[in-house]
């Protein structure tokens, strides 16, 4: 079970005093909280991509080339990689590069993007949104897993013997997550590739999560990439802690109430019953995370969203030092303990290279099972003549 | 939701919903959805077709309709109401006409319903007003709003300005209030009785046509590497 945490990188007034960061002193505390994440024992760092204001973070890639040299350990990953805007040859270099770089510890998570005028900025057109998600991932896993490409497509200029460069670490593409809130085709998308589906199930209650997890996961079998408990799921999820919950309750609710995306609508207590945002002690979160299991099956990776609406730097490090300290031991062993021997753990890079290796036997036993019984019907016909 | 008045549900019966945007309590809005509901489930009656009525209050969902416009999903409570309309043989819509159209309560409400949901629904549109003279706000604003969500609005609307509480039969050879209660409900109760919509399966997973997940050249059965 991989355990990190996730940021979008906005930069955001505190309002408890009113000050609000440079987008230097931002992008710093990101790099900042990166590593972070590594020494208080996490193993995943994911970083959005966003290119309109309040956001920071436009080129992923620079920033996670920087926490690669500055950590061992720490996976490297994204939410989201806009797989509409972003031409699928650029995510395909950018991203086999930083394999090289941080030596595999690279995965993506892929994402549509929600910001309409973002589209038109990058030259597409957001009701195509869907259409851009499907050929320019499926050009980009081309990309990836063979060498010399001709493609044609609908939205990018055709290539002709290209070879994108560098070639993946191993030849061995980086795992990929979808990331979805809501469109059954971005689930049945990953299931189709036998890639991982992660629902950031921060803003919208379980129920619905739980209905497009276990469609991804039927079609995931499907597709013939294992059973349904064998699919990779990935889950959101947001808290602020403090040794006493009211504490974090008080401490929280000027952030909550004034953060960007939910905030002056539903009460904090409204809004921890319908999401599983925890505010409390340790204990609680906890508690609530390890219901994640029940509702959703057991799973691959946990992302926390630990530093948005305007939370200070400060504030931020020390919940990271209760989560690595007081969550993330006490999960881990629970979750892993539960977990079956016959559901992977989370993805690396060593464990991709295991089963592509064994997808490629496969595919070899298929065709040859292919071939023969094509040479037997032959020889059947040969014989009826 | 508040004043579900529904009996149990068997095959065959036809699910309605009574939706009232009043804001005051006791509300005439609301009682002009009770009269037209009384008169499509008693024209049902007769017809020998059971009825369920759910009735939405959107007042008693103010907040959490305001929540989803902030955050983007609904409550439980709010989800429960959509699903009642998404699951609806017929709908029975009112609101007080507020600065000459439907109040922000009404709007906003379908603002937060999913475009589709209300595809083939015949809806009996009725407002309230002080007087007559906002009566045309049900042709210009309730009608083209669920002509947009393709909802069929049935031909006979129903408004009722403060004095037609107190009309009383139609001696002078003008319908008044209750006989155009009768003529609307009597359209919706033949609409609902030929709608199937309750009986429908919805499956939110279904995939458009035509879509492959591997793109133009993937193959939409076996998957990518299956084996």
């Amino acid at each position: 079970m991989q355990f990190g945490i996730f940021t979008v990188g906005d930069v955001t007034t505190d309002p408890t005093n009113n000050t609000t960061p440079t987008e230097n002193e931002r992008i710093k505390a990101i790099l900042t909280i990166a590593q972070k994440a590594e020494e208080v024992g996490l193993d995943v760092f994911a970083l959005g991509e966003h290119h309109n204001e309040p956001f920071v973070p436009s080129s992923p890639t620079t920033m996670l080339g920087y926490v690669a040299a500055k950590t061992e350990k720490l996976l490297l990953s994204t939410a989201t990689t806009l797989i509409t805007t972003n031409d699928p040859v650029k995510i395909a270099e950018d991203y086999a590069m930083l394999q090289h770089l941080a030596d595999g510890r690279v995965d993506l998570m892929m994402g549509r993007g929600n910001t309409g005028p973002v589209y038109p900025w990058f030259g597409k057109d957001i009701r195509q949104g869907i259409p851009l998600a499907i050929e320019n991932y499926a050009l980009l896993r081309r990309l990836w897993d063979e060498k010399v490409v001709d493609w044609e497509g609908q939205f990018r200029t055709p290539l002709q013997g290209f070879t994108s460069t560098p070639r993946p670490l191993d030849d061995v593409a980086p795992f990929v997550w979808h990331g979805s809130i809501r469109s059954p085709e971005i689930a049945e998308q990953a299931a189709y590739y036998g890639d991982g589906f992660f629902a950031n199930h921060i803003f919208w209650p379980k129920e619905h999560f739980q209905r497009l997890i276990a469609f991804y996961r039927q079609r995931f079998e499907h597709y013939g990439h294992g059973a349904a408990d064998q699919a990779f799921v990935g889950l959101g999820g947001q808290v602020f802690m403090a040794k006493n919950s009211q504490d974090a309750v008080k401490q929280f609710r000027p952030y909550f109430d004034n953060a960007p995306v939910y905030g002056h609508g539903p009460s904090l207590e409204d809004f921890t019953e319908q999401t599983p945002l925890t505010v409390g002690s340790p204990q609680q979160v906890i508690d609530r995370t390890l219901t994640f299991r029940e509702t959703f099956g057991d799973y691959q990776r946990q992302l926390f969203l630990m530093d948005h609406a305007g939370l200070p730097l400060k504030a931020v490090l020390e919940q990271l030092d209760m989560l690595g300290e007081l969550v993330v031991p006490v999960l881990r062993k629970e979750l892993d303990a539960k977990r079956p021997a016959h559901v992977p753990d989370g993805p690396t890079h060593a464990s991709e290279i295991e089963r592509m290796a064994s997808r490629r036997v496969a595919k070899a036993v298929q065709d040859a099972e292919a071939q023969s019984s094509v040479a037997a019907e032959a020889a059947r016909v040969g014989q009826g003549a | 939701m508040t004043g579900s008045t529904g009996t149990s549900s068997s095959a065959g019966t036809k699910r309605i919903v009574a939706l009232s945007a009043g804001l005051s309590q006791p509300s005439s809005t609301r009682l002009l959805a009770d009269r037209l509901t009384e008169a499509a489930v008693g024209d049902l009656g007769e017809r020998g077709v059971e009825t369920e009525v759910t009735v939405i209050e959107l007042r008693d969902l103010a907040h959490d309709i305001t929540n989803n416009l902030v955050t983007g999903f609904p409550s439980t409570k709010l989800q429960e109401a959509i699903d009642a309309l998404t699951g609806a043989d017929g709908l029975i819509a009112v609101t007080p006409i507020f600065t000459a159209s439907y109040s922000g309560l009404f709007k906003s409400f379908f603002d937060v319903v999913d475009n589709t949901a209300l595809t083939g629904l015949p809806v009996l549109i009725a407002a309230t007003g002080g007087t007559p003279r906002h009566s045309l706000a049900l042709d210009h604003a309730l009608r083209p709003l669920f002509s947009y969500l393709r909802a069929p609005v049935l031909p006979t609307s129903v408004f009722a300005a403060a004095e037609d509480w107190g009309s009383g039969s139609a001696d002078d050879g003008f319908p008044t209030l209750p006989d155009r209660i009768h003529r609307a409900a009597g359209e919706l109760a033949a609409a609902v009785a030929a709608s199937t919509r309750s009986g429908q399966e919805r499956d939110p997973f279904a995939l458009a046509t035509g879509f492959s997940p591997g793109g133009a050249g993937g193959s939409a059965v076996g998957g990518f590497g299956a084996q």
